[in-house]
């Protein structure tokens, strides 16, 4: 089953929310502020365990924004003893994460198959 | 002058002046790029000045001159094939990047904001600030 906002685009998969971005460059701070609400509103629907996977296959460019809004992201995540993993970073867009140092925070996969695999 | 930068450009430097939004941000970077292409920078170059401008403008919006929509945003820029000098001056009172706190480090990592300034310092070749911190100084040596 998958819900499409105009943003994000949510499949279910079991327990596990599978979010693809719409948008190939998550820099635009509207953008940015639906984006963080929807997925604020995946954690906060359920009285389980949020169990998010975000595949950035489509995403070519990413701001210092979208960063702290995946750090806040990650904080509610935490905060419910669920789960968040991320994919399909490109090597460009990685790199971004690298020098943050925030590639050591977040639970990182080279593709959606091996996220789905490490549950 | 107090808030002049501390180093100009050697180049002729073009001016466009925008008003204070992230919408109409995006025309100096527009600009730019068109530039940086014909120049003949390679994607990686691209990419980083991309990047590292946006930050700044975002910076200036929001921090410099805090979405105030009456201020405006003065960018100041010379392409050549050797490398891209871009300065980006807001109206705000400015600020001291040394105590911006390193978000790399443990105690700080969890902070949501802050990573503007590390990737332009990462991805350009200097980043200058001037005295009243107003303004940023980036500049891009062509890498090809």
């Amino acid at each position: 089953m998958a819900e499409e906002t105009t943003r994000l685009k949510v499949t279910k998969l079991g327990t596990l929310s599978l979010v693809q971005f719409a948008d190939r460059r998550i820099l635009d701070e509207l953008v940015l502020q639906e984006i963080e609400e929807s997925l604020m509103k995946l954690v906060a629907e359920r009285d389980q365990p949020p169990r998010l996977l975000i595949s950035f296959s489509n995403v070519d460019h990413l701001a210092s924004a979208a960063l702290g809004m995946l750090i806040t992201l990650n904080k509610r995540v935490k905060e419910k003893s669920g789960l968040l993993k991320l994919s399909d970073i490109k090597p460009q867009i990685y790199e971004v994460f690298k020098i943050t140092r925030l590639n050591k925070m977040f639970d990182i996969y080279d593709t959606l198959e091996q996220a789905r695999a490490s549950l | 002058m107090s808030d002049a930068p501390r180093r100009t450009a050697d180049e002729p430097m073009k001016e466009i002046v925008v008003r204070n939004n992230l919408a109409a941000a995006k025309l100096p970077e527009e600009k730019i790029l068109a530039d940086v292409t014909a120049a003949g920078y390679g994607e990686e170059d691209i990419f980083a000045i991309k990047l590292s401008l946006e930050e700044a403008m975002t910076n200036a919006v929001r921090h410099g001159n805090r979405n105030d929509p009456t201020k405006h945003i003065v960018v100041r820029y010379s392409v050549t094939p050797q490398r891209t000098v871009i300065c980006v001056r807001d109206e705000g009172l400015g600020f001291h990047p040394e105590l911006v706190p390193d978000c790399t480090l443990p105690e700080y990592i969890e902070r949501p904001c802050g990573r503007g300034i590390m990737l332009m310092r990462a991805y350009m070749t200097e980043v200058e600030y001037n005295e009243n911190g107003n303004e940023v100084r980036m500049v891009k040596v062509n890498q090809r």
